[in-house]
């Protein structure tokens, strides 16, 4: 899962404070002058999902124990890690790291042949699929799992209600149109349960080993000129088209006063901008019981937006997140809080890396005005001050504490 | 124990400063910005602190408390230094942000003065710092459990939720008084904030004796809040006037060029 993070604020309603944001077409000189694209606001409008997001894996983690158990392993990390020697541990790591990041390669590389050779109604049947999955399938596993830790008594009736409610809305709201907000919502929720599901099934060193390689795979996709995720973007940027909206994260509602064709035509969705945007979605379906089932994955990746040929453009743009990174930074943070003997120093640590790596993207992203890879630099932060709070900051704290010393 | 004891200490160690945080930095998303650079900041300290005693404990002998205990002392000693020193470090680098927001700005002013930055990045500093003292001891609170039953004080919780608040208020007063130190290059102000953190730290290791403890870092507390308010251009006439409501009537006749048309976009 690759983050795009795209700004779109490129109007005089994302003005913040005196920092103005100037329309694209102006010229290089003016450019130089207003160097960032956005505000300290757009920052905050992804601040804020990616919290909710891992407050809500991290309030699970903490209290249904069913994520923490050990319930199997995912078909693409088949080596188990319940070897004796430390060695043979690592080794089975790295193996299934590998297994799982070529599965990544060639669904990108799957999804770029797709969408070059315009088969659009496989790739819109294959997120359906997915968030039907998602919605239905591991929405319901996760209520039987709440209601078992607190104990409540439900009957079938009422749970097909709720969930036939919550599923359908859901799909509504992602794939068609509805209220923006519901829609955040909807996605913050799928992005944790996704979460979720990779905190149970991926072994501890395979977990961590797997979201390092991630990094590296996101920085190479998106940047090298080559990579699937740029070709991607570059694909949607020459027909200019929006991706398809399923899986990212929109902060803000888009307005469009007079779009060109094509733009109006992708995703009917009123959130999508008329610009590149390159949705690649990441994707996995697992289901309880080790046998794998598909694998749909989209990476999300982002580009920069750009004014269209309407003159009178009322957009309220904003930043978009690609839900893959939502998943990736809960599965660091939630990771962090189940297996951290530091327990909540370490979770805080690790959140406060991620957020300090993203707010350096953005501004990285504010200077370069290109997609960037939202996933590298959050993620070697959050995982450095994983093992360095667990392993140094831990003890120390803990032995201050125990005596009522505080620093 | 049990939930009352939770509610309340978390309330009493956090409350002034997510009242704090609420009123004054989640209205402005430049100000949140500062406060997680400001964690940042205060986490990479302690790391490095954390650092330094895991390599002393490492290299000496396990066996010796005295020594470890010593070394205890030694490594909270070198911690707050080294959070001294990244206050420092996360000066210079919101002096330079705030340069960097001025030249961007329309006007050529930074949307937010170094005073605020300094409020807020000392908030940042107190409520890290408080988090990671107190949350793992709220967690304890809420299971089960017997506080002291080996003979340590049976008021664990209510004197940690008390000095975590103090250490979150004093952080916060000791960002204003620092950052306004370096600002005025007034060395000795900085010194004091220094010293001030490490008697504040030293007094924390008289505990359980709580008189000798919680009482002179409230005094303290005290002492520098008083400071930090006259560093920031209070006095006790401006603290009558906001009691009293008084607004100031500005007599100034408005020219009418100042007077700027609403922008249009």
């Amino acid at each position: 899962m690759r983050c795009p993070i795209t700004n779109e604020s490129n109007n005089r309603e994302a003005r913040h404070e005196g920092v103005s944001v100037e329309r694209d077409s102006t010229a290089d000189s003016e450019d130089e002058e207003m160097s960032l694209k956005y505000g300290a606001k757009h920052v905050i409008m992804l601040f804020v999902p990616v919290t909710l997001c891992m407050i809500v894996v991290i309030a699970t983690i903490k209290s249904v124990s069913f994520y923490t158990e050990k319930g199997g392993q995912l078909i693409y990390t088949p080596f188990t890690e319940d070897t004796t020697s430390v060695g043979q541990r690592l080794l089975n790591s790295v193996l299934n790291t590998l297994i799982m990041i070529s599965v990544i390669v060639v669904m990108t590389i799957f999804l770029v042949v797709l969408y070059k050779y315009r088969c659009y109604k496989f790739i819109h049947g294959w997120l359906i699929l997915s968030s039907l999955m998602l919605l239905f399938w591991f929405s319901f596993m996760y209520l039987g799992e709440v209601f078992k830790t607190y104990n409540v008594a439900m009957d079938y009736p009422t749970l097909a209600l709720v969930i036939w409610n919550f599923g359908a809305v859901g799909m509504v709201c992602i794939h068609w149109k509805g209220p923006l907000q519901l829609q955040q919502a909807y996605l913050i929720m799928i992005s944790a349960l996704m979460a979720l599901v990779f905190i149970k099934y991926l072994p501890e060193w395979s977990a961590w080993v797997i979201l390092g390689a991630i990094s590296v795979y996101d920085l190479i996709a998106v940047l090298c000129p080559k990579g699937p995720l740029r070709m991607l973007v570059e694909t949607a940027q020459e027909r200019n088209e929006p991706i398809f909206p399923a899986l990212i994260y929109s902060s803000a509602m888009i307005w469009m006063v007079g779009m060109t064709e094509h733009s109006a035509v992708q995703q009917p969705s009123h959130q999508e901008t008329n610009s590149d945007e390159e949705v690649g979605q990441s994707h996995h379906d697992n289901t309880e019981d080790n046998r794998n089932v598909v694998v749909p994955e989209t990476e999300v990746h982002g580009a920069q937006s750009r004014t269209t040929s309407a003159v009178e453009l009322e957009e309220e743009r904003g930043i978009k997140l690609g839900l893959g990174d939502f998943i990736f930074y809960s599965v660091l943070v939630g990771k962090a809080s189940a297996t951290a003997s530091g327990d909540w120093n370490t979770t805080l640590a690790c959140f406060v890396a991620i957020l300090i790596g993203l707010c350096l993207t953005l501004l990285l992203l504010a200077i370069f005005k290109k997609a960037l890879p939202a996933l590298p630099i959050s993620i070697t932060f959050g995982l450095v001050f994983y093992f360095s709070t667990d392993n140094l900051v831990r003890p120390f704290m803990d032995n201050l504490a125990a005596h009522q010393f505080y620093i | 124990m049990g939930l009352a004891v939770f509610v309340g200490c978390a309330f009493i160690a956090f409350g002034p400063a997510f009242a704090l945080f609420t009123l004054t930095v989640a209205v402005d998303p430049l100000r949140i910005i500062i406060l997680v650079a400001g964690s940042f900041f205060w986490l990479v300290s302690v790391l490095l602190g954390s650092l330094v005693w895991f390599v002393g404990v490492q290299l000496s002998d396990r066996g010796n408390p005295s020594l470890q205990s010593g070394l205890l002392v030694f490594g909270a000693a070198v911690s707050v230094l080294l959070q001294e020193a990244f206050r420092f470090a996360n000066y210079k680098l919101l002096k330079k942000a705030d340069q960097g927001l001025a030249s961007i700005s329309e006007d050529g002013r930074s949307p937010i003065s170094l005073q605020q930055m300094a409020y807020v990045s000392g908030l940042a500093f107190g409520l890290i710092s408080g988090a990671f003292s107190g949350v793992n001891i709220l967690t304890d609170s809420l299971g089960p459990g017997i506080v002291g039953i080996h003979g340590d004080s049976p008021h664990f919780f209510i004197t940690s939720a008390f000095l975590t608040m103090a250490l979150v208020l004093l952080h916060t007063f000791w960002g204003v008084i620092f950052f306004d130190a370096c600002e005025r290059g007034k060395w000795l102000a900085g010194m004091g904030v220094v010293v001030s953190h490490l008697v504040t730290s030293a007094l924390t290791f008289l505990c359980p004796w709580y008189e000798t403890s919680l009482v002179p870092i409230y005094l303290l507390t005290a002492g520098t809040a008083a400071w930090a308010f006259s560093t920031a251009g209070g006095s006790v006439r401006t603290l009558q006037r906001c009691f009293t409501c008084k607004q100031k009537i500005d007599d100034r006749v408005v020219v009418y060029s100042a007077l700027q048309a609403p922008s249009e976009d």
